[in-house]
């Protein structure tokens, strides 16, 4: 891969042929990734690929006062004339939006960008042959970890490198780059007739800092322990749940408080800034300036610094996350929260680093103080049970009964349900076991009171 | 086997939100995938560059990982070929984009003059015209032109209670002549009432209980409950609980359950797939009997058998995969009205949003959107949005009721990060026992 310049070199020459009036922002990238999935000792696939592209937004002047309009288009492609043809399209695409007063591009905002390494050489140093050797080791140990694992469905290595340029016309010039390598496995256990499905996974930025035993021991324990499993008695009680699904649960919460979300009336949030949304334990934090954290970036997706935002302290509701124009339609700063997916998206306001402040307590001792409920291993349907604008949650679980303060028997085709809101107010222990997790947010246990399971 | 899948997909959308044209945009993505397969390991490489150096660096790098990549070469003759055109369609580029926005802004109008607890629409429009080549060593040769586009309206309602949602979506392997036959104004006031029946709407039950599914309500429940348990890829890899079920009775002699990506305009139509090959009306499960899987051509060839025409990807930057295309229940002989009259107590489900399936274990969940409680064999009160969970194979054992009012819906189908267009279609039936994900 090159070096900084000739991205952010190409972005500054595409933004030098902006037209008198016109708005222009660039968006360039360039990656290499690798994938391997190793079946049965072997190498069932492996795919190595170089790919890079462009998103092109265009800002006219809209006709008299009423504002600005916008176009936007993108390519899989660095070739010279992709990208004028993308530039055209653009254009073309502005003529038609309605003219927006609050459609304006990022300007610098004198927040200055922290310095973050979030890239390993050890991604491009690598052999091949290590990459491959991970996953058919991983593979193996997990087929080999319990007589109870009859199957590794999939044992996968993937690596990625990433680099950015972003540069407009308002004085946004920016280069950022990230590595990201990853393990995971899915086992499954069976006795009997009877089949049960776990997963692990490990992330780090390097393959150096993998660790497979981690992904082997959380695929297996998880798949191993469901054997047995029975559908619940439906009822009302106190659950935990594990940290991978307080990290999946804790998005969702944040599509809420996304200032875009609540300026277009999409959002339970609206209208709550310094009320008291959540139990007083509650201090919910987007730090993309942290490194340890998966989403971790020096810049967001128009350019500016990315920062640490406070959206609830002791559960009073502080701020909403917003990019440019979401701000300014509420009459707000940027928070250098604008998010995009890659080039062929435009910004939107979005967190990407959250981190629910950890309590005191361990996961043993929070299930201790459960005399009877449910502990959530993982969940399902989350897209289809969760609606982030009413707040309705209802969601497939499966786990394991908690009695008398201790794990207890396997359950499965289960649902639990409330609302955000109310799983907000009733979090009754959060625990002190944060871990990094890959996506939006990290995530340690969490035991919510007063939730309805639905089994029987 | 060596593989090149050459792609040029040219996309354009336009989105109204907040009463706004927020954003047109349009898209392009031109390249090549090319596969090697060497014994069980398959080699991939993919690049942008189709130029002659580009393609034979993108093709040694595939044949490097698979292992084969010494020296020789091997010449192919390519077949006849399959070369399919787009047909008689409104090629998107053809259409103005003044007239594209004049849909959205109809759209709007429409959701907002259904009520005034109507707080935001969202209206969103897209096409895309999918040019693909795909050539093997094996000769074989084939084109293909897709053009598809759909329409989708998100609404708000706000009331006493808080905020509901709605959403409608129209979506077809066509070109705009799909707006001849298909009403922006319908879409959006579907979307708008289902989100203002939601503002006076009860929890749902929480428990067991039976429920009846509209026809056409989204045909995802079989697309969970058993289409991804016969992809091949995961019956090979002993991952499904239908692996080595073929002949047995797997459901109620009322399934019979097909998956066909030849039906004309259909979300999952197509008229060769991602690896050249023809689609077929495949038949899954009849009267409940288990007959086939789906197959890819590298499941196939390790079976010894063809490929069913189910190899898919959502482009040339992905490996291909065993996908359904259109998939679905075929119509029974029941009065719809009258299997709610004869459904003492349970659940109406008018409208299904998405779901979720462990292939391995069976058990998937699939989310209602708008459903409603049925009394005394009476359809009642509307009911919040929740999940239904369920055991393929059980839940498929307990439909006792199928009705004659056969329907499709387009959907978004994701497996192993890639996402592809597919169809999914039943008519009313009833389950007789499912768990309902409410609160009360």
């Amino acid at each position: 891969m090159s070096s900084t310049d000739d991205l952010l070199e190409l972005a500054t020459s595409v933004v030098a042929q902006a037209r008198d009036g016109e708005g222009l922002e660039v968006y360039v990238t360039r990656g290499t990734e690798t994938d391997v999935r190793a079946y049965e000792g072997e190498v069932e696939s492996l795919t190595s690929a170089d790919s890079s592209g462009v998103g092109i937004r265009v800002l006219v002047d809209g006709k008299g006062d009423e504002g600005t309009r916008m176009g936007f288009a993108w390519a899989g492609s660095l070739d010279r004339d992709v990208i004028a043809a993308t530039l055209a399209d653009a254009r073309d695409n502005a003529r038609f939006a309605t003219p927006d007063p609050d459609m304006v591009l990022a300007e610098p905002d004198g927040v200055a960008a922290t310095e973050l390494d979030l890239w390993d050489d050890g991604v491009a140093s690598t052999p091949m042959e290590k990459k491959v050797a991970l996953a058919v080791e991983l593979e193996r140990a997990t087929r080999q970890a319990d007589p109870r694992v009859r199957q590794v469905s999939s044992a996968d290595y993937s690596d990625s490198r990433v680099e950015v340029a972003l540069v407009s016309t308002t004085g946004i010039s920016s280069w950022r780059r990230r590595t990201n390598a990853f393990l995971s496995v899915d086992a499954i256990a069976g006795e009997g007739a009877e089949t049960q499905t776990g997963a692990g996974f490990s992330v780090a930025r390097g393959p150096g800092e993998l660790v497979p035993d981690e992904a082997m021991d959380d695929a297996v324990m998880r798949a191993i322990r469901m054997l047995g499993a029975t559908k619940p008695r439906s009822g009302r009680c106190t659950v935990v749940f594990d940290p991978r699904v307080v990290s999946t649960l804790l998005s969702v919460v944040a599509s809420a408080l996304s200032g875009e979300a609540v300026v277009k009336g999409r959002s339970f949030f609206a209208g709550r800034i310094g009320e008291e949304v959540a139990a007083s334990s509650v201090t919910l934090v987007d730090d993309p300036t942290d490194t340890r954290a998966y989403g971790a970036a020096s810049h967001d997706g128009e350019g500016l610094a990315c920062r640490r935002n406070v959206l609830i302290s002791d559960g009073f509701l502080r701020m909403f996350v917003f990019d440019t124009v979401s701000g300014r339609r509420a009459g707000m700063p940027s928070t250098g929260s604008a998010m995009r997916g890659g080039f062929a998206g435009t910004p939107s306001a979005g967190c990407r680093a959250l981190i629910l402040s950890p309590g005191d307590l361990g996961a043993e001792q929070i299930l201790a103080a459960v005399s009877e409920g449910l502990y959530v291993q993982s969940v399902s349907g989350i897209h289809s049970g969760v609606n982030p604008v009413s707040g309705d949650f209802s969601v497939g679980a499966e786990g394991l009964m908690i009695r008398n303060g201790a794990l207890a028997e396997p359950v499965r085709e289960a649902t639990v349900a409330s609302t955000l809101q109310r799983m907000l107010q009733s979090v009754v222990a959060i625990g002190n076991d944060l871990r990094w997790l890959p996506g939006a947010a990290a995530g340690q246990t969490l035991a919510v009171a007063d939730m309805q399971l639905s089994g029987e | 086997m060596a593989e090149v899948f050459a792609e040029d997909a040219v996309t354009a959308a336009a989105m109204l939100d907040d009463r706004r044209i927020e954003e047109l945009s349009s898209g392009r993505s031109r390249g090549a995938g090319i596969r090697v397969v060497d014994g069980e390991t398959t080699g991939f490489a993919h690049t942008a560059d189709l130029s002659e150096p580009g393609l034979v660096a993108a093709a040694q790098a595939a044949a490097a990982v698979a292992r084969q990549g010494g020296p020789g070469v091997r010449t192919v003759a390519l077949g006849p070929g399959s070369f399919h055109g787009p047909g008689d369609r409104t090629l998107p580029d053809s259409v103005d984009k003044a007239r594209k926005l004049e849909l959205l802004t109809r759209a709007d109008e429409a959701a907002r003059s259904s009520g005034s607890a109507i707080s935001q629409v969202s209206v969103g429009c897209g096409d895309s015209r999918r040019r693909v080549l795909i050539a093997n060593s094996d000769g074989l040769l084939a084109q293909d032109d897709q053009i598809r586009t759909r329409f989708n309206v998100s609404c708000v309602a706000n009331g006493d209670t808080g905020m509901q949602t709605g959403y409608e979506s129209l979506a077809r392997t066509e070109g705009y002549e799909i707006f001849d036959r298909h009403s922006v104004e319908e879409a959006a006031e579907r979307a708008a009432a289902r989100a203002l029946t939601k503002l006076s709407a009860r929890p749902a039950p929480s428990g067991e209980v039976p429920i009846v599914l509209a026809g056409g309500s989204g045909g995802i429940l079989f697309h969970e409950a058993c289409g991804h348990g016969l992809e091949a890829d995961h019956i090979l890899k002993d991952a499904s609980v239908y692996t080595g079920r073929v002949g047995e009775l797997v459901a109620s002699p009322l399934v019979t359950l097909v998956d066909d990506g030849t039906v004309l305009g259909e979300w999952g139509n197509f008229a060769v797939d991602d690896e050249g090959f023809l689609p077929g009306r495949n038949v899954l499960i009849e009267n409940g009997v288990l007959t086939d899987y789906m197959w890819d051509w590298l499941r196939a060839r390790k079976e010894g058998r063809k490929s069913s025409g189910n190899g898919r990807r959502q482009s040339y930057q992905h490996l291909p995969m065993v996908r359904m295309t259109n998939t679905f229940l075929l119509a029974g002989a029941e009065d719809p009205d009258e299997i709610v009259a004869q459904t003492p107590s349970g659940v109406y489900v008018k409208k299904l949003g998405g779901g979720q399936v462990n292939t391995a274990t069976g058990d998937f969940v699939f989310g209602t959107t708008e459903a409603y409680l049925i009394e005394n064999g009476r359809i009642t009160e509307p009911l919040r949005d929740a999940n239904l969970i369920g055991n393929g194979p059980e839940v498929l054992r307990r439909i006792d009721a199928v009705a004659t009012d056969f329907d499709m819906t387009p959907g978004t189908c994701g497996k192993d990060g890639q996402s592809v267009p597919v169809g999914c279609g039943q008519a009313t039936l009833r389950i007789t026992g499912i768990t309902l994900g409410g609160t009360a």
